[in-house]
């Protein structure tokens, strides 16, 4: 069976469902001929011609509100941002017209497009190419957020999210687009959108992250082990909706959660995963919850940029923290 | 049926490909041979400087850099053009323009160096620093124009923007409420020909980059962009205007990107290299080489020793780069606000403790 990287798994979802669904088009800057800046869209204009893989105008306002459009007539747009920093000049069809299509007409239009864009920092990329921002979509009803971890999460999810009826943000740790190979047969078959994976058990402390970080959070748990300590590793992979069964589940059996992110503290993702075990989880808990996040400041360019991404030691002495707590 | 409007589009040349005149009502700065000679000078820098950044990210010693090489008329003529107390908005390759505005070659390479000091350069202090968000620039540069017209300053705000930028809302935001409220903003399209991998003809159907400026009520010219003289007449013209009131201007240099977008493109993953060949003929230096020559203004020699000596403080200003030192961890924190705000300032006090335990 064939081993892949990330981002070829992006591809190899594309083109499966290129191939079985006619009404799939993709469109972003630079994604025909050049088959995308990361090479996430390579091979699908010679595969499925121009009139599918587009290449458009210099113009997220343009491609954004194409999709729209696009997906309001029965076709399934999949856009790309360039990079995760100019999805902003997006937003408003995101927020003012795809999320809302819906509930605005009472169920006679939807929107079932995906929005893809490259996440986060971590590679040394100029002002701007860094960006993790997925609590901006978080906060906005009516759609799914989906940050993919491994290829073969990538594959299945990204399937799901162009098979859904309704608007996904699919966000691409690029951090992580090559990092290693697994096998991932192309089978066609999709990973739900709801559900959260445990990617590693664990008695003693829950750790919940996604995206890039979840290499750092399975090197912290690999270390922790080393000193005895035993970390249930969370991949929330699927931010919206939420499923907090899984990650409450995990904590009744440990106590602890330590949340891990790379975007801004204040009011990302991870206060909404807080805010629900202090509802839900306030007596399971034998310590406090402890984030382990960027700081509340841009990302800076790349000579500190890694000392502003959350470091294996941060969670480590976060665990310790919430051990020496109970 | 009657004609509700028509429009032409001039396209201005002075010098060919081989820098022979195609025309002789001269403008000013071609009558001053020592300017013209001091502005050739000013692109060959740029162009050593140009090849030596390169040669820095191929090493590992920069970070991702966007080279100018083939635009240095257009950027030395805007440059040239300009007064200090203008205001400059560039997209991210405009070095020989800002150079000539005081921004030194080391804070270029430092903000492609990862570190954020390089935004905070020598240049005048009311210019916009480099903008990666494509086009945005120019609305900015036009709300600069709106507060000299408030504040009756006679200053202009120059905004460089690409092919591909042109597409955007913002660039169609920034000339239209030029046009609307009558405001000193010039606005240079750089043609390159590419934005990254998207050819000119697929940004639009216009059949010049130009006559955007004419739906906004702009004046309008289509420039030569490897022409010195032509480029450095039609700003001298746009910026008189704009400073006297009559308000702003849309200019489309016509160029060629001679290099990959940036670093981290391989452009021969989807353009044909006769197309390249064929630009390095139209290229900027050569051409105003060869006119310089022809005055009798410039030798060989001169050239070589000129070369040489740009080599030389290209190297002081690379090496004053390599030895900066990094900024402190702590340094992220302290621009976010005026004032750090207390909760802030807890985040910065662990960063700090942290960087103390790995000392
Ligand atoms: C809003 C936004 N979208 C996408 C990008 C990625 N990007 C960087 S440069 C570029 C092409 C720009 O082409 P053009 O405007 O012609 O300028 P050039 O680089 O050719 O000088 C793109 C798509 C960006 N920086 N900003
Ligand atoms: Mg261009």
């Amino acid at each position: 069976m064939p081993q892949i990287t990330l981002i070829e798994a992006v591809t190899q979802a594309l083109a499966h469902e290129m191939k079985n669904d006619p009404s799939v088009v993709v469109l972003g800057e630079d994604v025909g001929v050049n088959g995308g800046v990361f090479r996430a869209t390579v091979g699908l204009q010679e595969k499925f011609g121009a009139e599918r893989v587009i290449d458009t105008p210099l113009d997220e306002l343009t491609i954004a509100g194409l999709t729209v459009g696009l997906a309001a007539q029965g076709m399934k747009p999949v856009a790309e941002a360039q990079f995760e920093g100019f999805i902003y000049p997006m937003m408003e069809h995101i927020a003012c017209h795809a999320a809302r299509l819906r509930t605005r007409t009472r169920g006679r239009m939807s929107c079932p497009a995906v929005f893809r864009a490259p996440w986060g920092g971590g590679i040394r990329a100029p002002e701007h190419h860094s960006e993790a921002n997925e609590h901006l979509f978080t906060n906005i009803p009516g759609l799914r957020v989906v940050l993919p971890s491994s290829p073969g999460r990538a594959y299945g999810l990204l399937l799901a999210a162009i098979r859904d009826p309704d608007p996904v943000i699919f966000l691409e740790p690029k951090r992580i687009y090559r990092q290693y190979k697994e096998e991932v047969t192309d089978d066609g078959e999709a990973l739900p959108l709801d559900v959260c994976f445990v990617l590693r058990d664990g008695s003693d402390v829950t750790l919940v992250t996604w995206g890039a970080q979840v290499k750092e959070t399975l090197e912290a748990a690999d270390a922790l082990a080393g000193e005895g300590i035993s970390a249930e590793v969370i991949d929330v992979a699927t931010l919206k909706p939420l499923d907090f069964d899984t990650i409450h589940e995990s904590v009744r059996k440990t106590g602890r959660c330590v949340i891990v992110h790379e975007a801004p503290r204040t009011a990302g993702f991870g206060a909404e995963i807080a805010a629900r075990l202090a509802e839900h989880a306030m007596y399971d808990l034998v310590a406090p919850v402890e984030r382990v996040t960027g700081y509340d400041t841009h990302i800076p360019l790349y000579r500190l940029e890694m000392k502003y991404l959350p470091s294996v030691e941060r969670i480590v002495a976060a665990v310790k923290r919430t051990l020496a707590a109970s | 049926m009657s004609i509700a409007a028509t429009f032409e589009i001039e396209f201005l040349q002075y010098l060919d490909a081989d820098g022979k005149l195609v025309r002789d009502d001269l403008p000013a700065i071609a009558r001053d041979i020592r300017q013209l000679v001091d502005l050739y000078k000013q692109m060959l820098f740029v162009r050593v400087f140009d090849g030596k950044a390169v040669a820095l990210q191929r090493t590992g010693k920069l970070g991702t850099y966007a080279s100018c090489l083939g635009h240095e008329a257009a950027h030395v003529a805007i440059g040239s053009a300009m007064q200090e107390d203008d205001v400059f908005a560039p997209m991210y390759r405009e070095y020989g323009a800002q150079f000539h505005r005081g921004v030194k070659p080391r804070e270029v390479l430092l903000y492609w160096g990862g570190d954020e000091r390089g935004s905070n350069f020598s240049g005048p202090a009311h210019d916009f620093a480099w903008c990666v968000p494509i086009a945005t620039q120019c609305l900015h540069a036009a709300g600069s124009a709106l507060a000299f017209k408030v504040r009756k300053e006679p200053r202009v705000a120059v905004t460089v923007v690409g092919d591909g930028g042109s597409s955007k809302g913002d660039f169609y935001g920034a000339i239209n409420v030029a046009g609307a409220m009558q405001l000193p903003l010039v606005a240079v399209i750089v043609n390159n020909q590419w934005a990254i991998s998207v050819p000119r003809t697929m940004q639009t159907g216009a059949k010049t980059l130009a006559q955007k400026g004419i739906a906004a009520g702009l004046e309008c010219l289509q420039v030569d962009g490897n022409d010195l003289v032509a480029m450095r007449a039609a700003m001298d013209h746009a910026i008189k205007r704009a400073r006297h009131g009559h308000g702003g201007m849309v200019i489309e240099a016509v160029t060629y990107r001679l290099s990959d977008h940036t670093t981290a493109d391989d452009a021969r993953r989807y353009r044909p290299d006769d197309e390249v060949k064929a630009a390095w003929q139209r290229e900027p230096l050569k051409r105003m080489k060869a006119y310089l020559m022809s005055l009798n203004a410039w030798t060989e020699k001169e050239d070589e020793d000129w070369k040489a000596e740009c080599a030389a403080k290209v190297d002081i200003e690379v090496n004053a780069y390599l030895e900066t030192k990094s900024q402190p961890t702590a340094a992220m924190f302290d621009y976010t606000w005026a004032e750090l705000p207390s909760d802030l300032a807890a985040q910065r006090e662990a960063v700090l403790r942290e960087d103390t335990r790995h000392a």
